[in-house]
């Protein structure tokens, strides 16, 4: 038989921990959006244990689904890359205090 | 290992080729994952991605989710991870990030510690209670049917709304895309057309105040420069020492 899904899950959590720490910590506005990737991944990675263990297909359809709205999230987030590099000439999130108090 | 293991009710115990698969994906997804938050290198980060996202293609498979595995080495991948590398590349930000540089004092610290808590919270919670609660369905990935068919049905029926908003969804990015990635027309914004409209005027027909003024020197050199990034911030740059030099144009014209 196959692995227990207390794993799958154990792994999931971690590598969603990794990633909201890049989120935090990191301050290249691209490695942001890795790590929202990496964040986004473990999410499926539960998805589709949960789908397993439940025999539920609908898990599976769910992982289709942010498949999708992670490549969406990643064309709109890297036009906003874009966009804000061509004003200013940095990637660092740090230097996007322009509506700061 | 116990305790973890008599958190579900599962069957049998796993077989040894199993756990060598599942052991071997979740160290590469750990380290790829690890190394995508340490690498100073933006370039290096999204190759960790990749092997990140290998991993998880490997243990889909394992969880007999063949369409998701393929659909995420495709569209993650050979899609997601390429479009970074190419923004990467087309900016030019692959140099190294400055870690030491704290603006927020005491971020960094907490972040760790939040995250480390929230995690042992849960991982915690995962063992003292159970993960998955709910009864087994009928209908599921072991029936025996093919997996994409399964896929396929469920889009098609159950979820077909959600999946024609995805469509919508689909459009409504590129839309957006495009519109940012645009270089704005330079109708729309007053200052910097005048500026852009008097640039030629300055430098070409009229050296005599090219070279008298100042600024116009400081334009001229900005403009060499062709990225658009410069060429904005000297438009910038210009935009507040114009009116004496376009005044003095207007004199020599005169």
């Amino acid at each position: 038989m196959s692995i227990n899904p207390a794993w799958y899950l154990s792994l999931s959590v971690v590598l969603f921990a990794i990633g909201a720490l890049g989120v935090l910590v990191r301050r290249n506005v691209l490695i942001m959006f890795m790590c929202v990737e990496l964040m986004l991944n473990a999410s499926n990675l539960a998805f589709v244990t949960f789908a397993r263990t439940l025999h539920d297909i609908g898990g599976q359809v769910l992982v289709f689904f942010v498949l999708v709205v992670a490549a969406a999230e990643v064309v709109v987030g890297l036009g906003i890359v874009v966009a804000i590099f061509r004003r200013r000439a940095s990637a660092n999130a740090d230097d996007l205090h322009l509506m700061k108090g | 290992m116990s305790a973890l293991l008599g958190v579900l009710v599962t069957s049998t115990r796993p077989t040894l080729p199993d756990v060598g698969v599942f052991a071997v994906a979740a160290a590469i997804v750990l380290a790829g994952a690890i190394g995508v938050v340490v690498a100073r290198n933006p370039v290096h980060s999204a190759l960790m991605l990749v092997m990140t996202l290998f991993g998880v293609a490997v243990l889909f498979v394992l969880q007999q989710a063949n369409f998701l595995a393929a659909v995420q080495v495709i569209v993650y991948a050979g899609a997601i991870v390429v479009l970074f590398l190419f923004v990467i590349m087309f900016l030019g930000v692959d140099r190294e990030e400055d870690v030491a540089k704290e603006p927020l004092r005491g971020q960094r610290p907490l972040a760790v510690a939040l995250v480390l808590l929230g995690t042992t919270g849960l991982l915690l919670l995962g063992q003292v209670s159970k993960w998955t609660t709910g009864q087994p369905r009928a209908a599921g990935p072991d029936t025996g049917a093919p997996n994409v068919n399964l896929i396929g049905k469920s889009l098609y029926t159950t979820y077909l709304f959600p999946f024609e908003a995805t469509s919508a969804l689909l459009i409504i990015a590129v839309v957006g895309a495009v519109v940012l990635a645009r270089r704005p027309p330079a109708a729309t914004s007053s200052g910097a057309v005048a500026e852009a409209d008097a640039d030629p005027g300055e430098t070409g027909p009229d050296p005599v105040a090219a070279v008298d003024g100042e600024p116009p020197v400081a334009t001229g050199v900005a403009d060499d420069r062709a990225t658009a990034a410069t060429a904005e911030g000297a438009a910038g740059v210009a935009g507040g020492s114009p009116p004496p030099a376009g005044a003095e144009e207007r004199e020599v014209d005169a």
